[in-house]
């Protein structure tokens, strides 16, 4: 039994019930139990004058490296992170050691979720046995398990046969299942460690032409056509993957899309200091790229903002470009980057960042609304507070932030999971079980 | 001087006008040093290669010894780096060492500007992945001033595979800040993605380019492309890009055949337009020892060469 707070004089946007308002909320054993103007009562009271409050963060998106690589992240200290960002809902990929394509793992990584207490924990399945593109891994056996996987994808490495793609699509339909396909077209990327274009050649670094990922995404539309199956397009990264997008969303298709903070921030110039902090799959873009996905996630061909947090250790950092590892830190400062970077209305960072993703994966009390009755997850932030980030004092294991020393504004005050606070006034508080 | 060398581009015209004097001071008796100067007794030169290249190191080692500097060959095997040996700490054992100058050749493109912001050493690109080699370009603009009164305006055709080509990026950069006017020539698989930025004619007819070419500047054509794909064939590569004595005719009478070395004799330059009097290969060679010596002069504490009195 959790004491009843209520969060007073925040302004409470909830896409999920159109509300845009001041307005008070009260929480009762972890759920929703008043909206609107609530008079001074038994409960504690938390003023929240000047801050917004909204249904918390969703990841579609996330990295936690346990099982496996628990020198670069644990589910718990991946969860600690998230909760720092905002988030109750992650979704770790399944690129883990063992791969998460069987029953055994999926439900070993919602158990270290439930132990560590900070946020729910929805695990990826792998499409392939081992992500190794041969087999279709056991989705049935993930689908019923108590882990109850609906979303599929062998990120980190893309499903090149088309017709093994098709079968999986097919296949995914028995359990209404989404599939997510990590678009970077084997061949066309092989070699490549970032962006190809003007930068790569200055810099002598084999590229990945955005060609690459097109290709596959436009593959992926078509197939999804053919086979009925809902597509989740992850880290969209260029102007081209766009327009597909677009395009196929106009024609009717069920297709959601995510971009990360990292492709709506920063362009392949940072490269030229070899610094493999700046090295992530997909790439770094163009300008143009930049420019295209920030519009497109204005206007809703993007459906949401996904972290794609992916630890690594420093030492498998500080190598030489070539042979260092992509991925870069995000749950910590994703409301941060996307706040300071874009000019998205505070309605659309909400929606994208919450609404959104919980939608695209069906997950029920999750992403508001913000209602009597439902449960309390929620995120209070300070959407004008500038705060320098610190890759030291970061909640993750990992230090990889692209972001180190950048100014955010936009800064989490509260993050409550199931109507207990994960994090209050900006302090960590241990999760419960 | 600059602190250190890891493109052409950390140089102004000045600078490489600098070192394209110093040079001349130290060939001024031929081409061939054989005397010794004491300006970097006490330096530590360290020579980190992790790619053998021994045509390299010996021209940094003889530089280096000419000048009265302790050489220490430093080699890194490239399994080393897969098995994740740490470049930093690499960087950090040498530097505990105590050196003065790094002297670094890698695979990876970057790898010298990751050990500059590691160590105190000056840091001397030797080479860096398909990147740069700025004291290839230095030797060739000194080889290219000992033919033609200035680089401004002179024409130079850069040909063959420029997008793996370390050679051709410092080259094109320190040409094109020289005042030259750059061609570069080759099949569209091995030129670099978005080369039309670059400010260089671009062409994939090296027939139509040589007849105005002052320089024809032939870069390595390495079997693996053709392996993997680029070109259908060596002799097909040949044919199109080759430099045959045939094409050699097109050049104009004062037109100099320049190459990097290693040549691959019948695929870039046939054995014998490579031997004919206006290719300068060997001097190349020659030049690489003046030119480094000049570098690690100017960067290591010399003021002015021609002040020098060698000691044997």
């Amino acid at each position: 039994m959790s004491k009843a707070f209520i969060l007073k004089g925040a302004r409470v946007i909830d896409p999920g019930s159109s509300r845009d308002g001041t307005a008070d909320v009260r929480v009762d054993d972890g759920v929703v139990t008043e909206v609107g103007r609530i008079g001074s009562n038994s409960a504690e009271v938390i003023d929240c004058d000047g801050l917004v409050l909204a249904p918390a963060f969703v990841d579609l998106h996330t990295h936690l490296r346990e099982p496996g690589r628990e020198d670069a992240e644990t589910v718990a200290t991946g969860t600690r992170a998230a909760a720092r960002g905002g988030y109750t809902a992650v979704c770790p990929m399944a690129n883990t050691d063992p791969v998460a394509d069987s029953a055994g793992i999926v439900e070993q990584v919602v158990a270290l979720g439930r132990a560590a207490g900070l946020a729910d924990v929805y695990p990826v399945g792998a499409i392939t046995v081992d992500l190794g593109g041969e087999r279709l891994a056991e989705m049935g056996e993930m689908a019923a398990s108590t882990a109850r996987v609906n979303f599929f994808s062998d990120d980190g490495r893309c499903v090149n046969d088309a017709g093994l793609m098709r079968r999986a699509m097919e296949y995914a339909r028995t359990f209404d299942a989404i599939i997510c396909n990590h678009a970077e077209e084997g061949a066309l990327a092989a070699g490549g460690h970032m962006n190809e274009g003007e930068m790569s050649s200055l810099l002598g670094i084999r590229g990945i032409p955005a060609e690459a990922e097109e290709v596959v995404v436009a593959r992926d539309l078509a197939l999804a056509r053919l086979t009925g199956v809902r597509l989740h397009v992850p880290h969209v990264s260029t102007a081209g993957s766009v327009a597909l997008i677009r395009a196929a969303k106009a024609a009717g298709a069920r297709v959601t899309a995510e971009v990360t903070p990292h492709h709506l921030s920063l362009t392949d110039e940072v490269v030229a200091t070899y610094d493999p902090v700046y090295k992530v799959a997909p790439p770094l873009r163009t300008r143009e790229d930049v420019e295209a996905l920030r519009a497109a996630l204005a206007d809703g061909t993007i459906d949401c903002v996904a972290t794609d947090h992916a630890p690594h250790p420093q030492e498998d950092k500080e190598r030489e470009f070539d042979h260092a590892p992509c991925g870069m830190l995000n749950l910590e400062t994703a409301l941060g980057v996307v706040l300071t970077d874009t000019q998205l209305p505070l309605a659309r960072v909400v929606e994208a960042m919450s609404t959104a993703p919980a939608r695209a994966r069906g997950l029920d009390g999750h992403g508001g609304p913000i209602e009597p009755g439902q449960p309390a997850n929620l995120v209070v932030f300070d959407p004008s507070a500038t705060w320098t980030v610190e890759p030291a004092a970061l909640a993750s294991k990992s230090r990889n932030t692209p972001f180190a020393g950048r100014s955010l504004t936009g800064t989490v005050v509260h993050t409550i999971y199931r109507g207990r606070f994960t994090v209050r006034d900006k302090e960590d508080i241990d999760g419960q079980r | 001087m600059i602190r250190h060398l890891l493109s052409i581009r950390d140089l102004d015209p000045e600078g490489v006008e600098r070192i394209i004097q110093t040079a001349g001071v130290f060939q001024q008796e031929g081409p061939r040093i054989t005397r010794k100067y004491p300006t970097l007794r006490g330096k530590t030169v360290v020579n980190l290669f992790y790619e053998s290249s021994t045509r390299t190191r010996t021209s940094f080692e003889l530089a280096a010894k000419r000048l009265s500097a302790d050489v220490v060959n430093f080699a890194v095997s490239g399994s080393a780096v897969e098995k994740g040996e740490s470049l930093k700490d690499t960087a950090q054992t040498i530097e505990a060492m105590g050196v003065d100058a790094i002297v670094m050749r890698h695979a990876s493109s970057g790898a010298p500007w990751r050990l500059a912001q590691w160590v105190q050493a000056n840091v001397i690109n030797a080479g860096d992945g398909m990147h740069e080699h700025p004291t290839q370009a230095l030797l060739d603009l000194y080889t290219m001033r000992q033919h033609f009164p200035t680089l401004s305006g002179l024409r130079v055709a850069i040909v063959g595979d420029v997008v793996h080509s370390r050679v051709a990026r410092s080259e094109v950069w320190g040409l094109q800040m020289m005042g030259a006017d750059v061609t570069i020539v080759g099949p569209p698989t091995l030129l670099p993605p978005k080369v039309e930025t670059w400010g260089a004619e671009v062409s994939t007819d090296l027939d139509a380019v040589l007849p105005k070419a002052d320089v024809v500047y032939l870069l390595r054509m390495q079997l693996e492309r053709m392996n993997a794909g680029f070109v259908p064939s060596l002799r097909e590569y040949s044919r199109l890009w080759g430099l045959d004595t045939a094409r050699a005719s097109a050049l104009k009478d004062e037109a100099l055949i320049m190459h990097p070395g290693p040549m691959n004799r019948g695929v870039e330059i046939s054995a014998e337009s490579a031997e004919l009097p206006r290719a300068v290969i060997t001097d190349q060679v020659a030049n690489g020892v003046a030119v480094r010596m000049a570098l690690l002069y100017l960067m290591l504490g010399g003021r002015d060469a021609r002040e020098e009195v060698p000691v044997e």
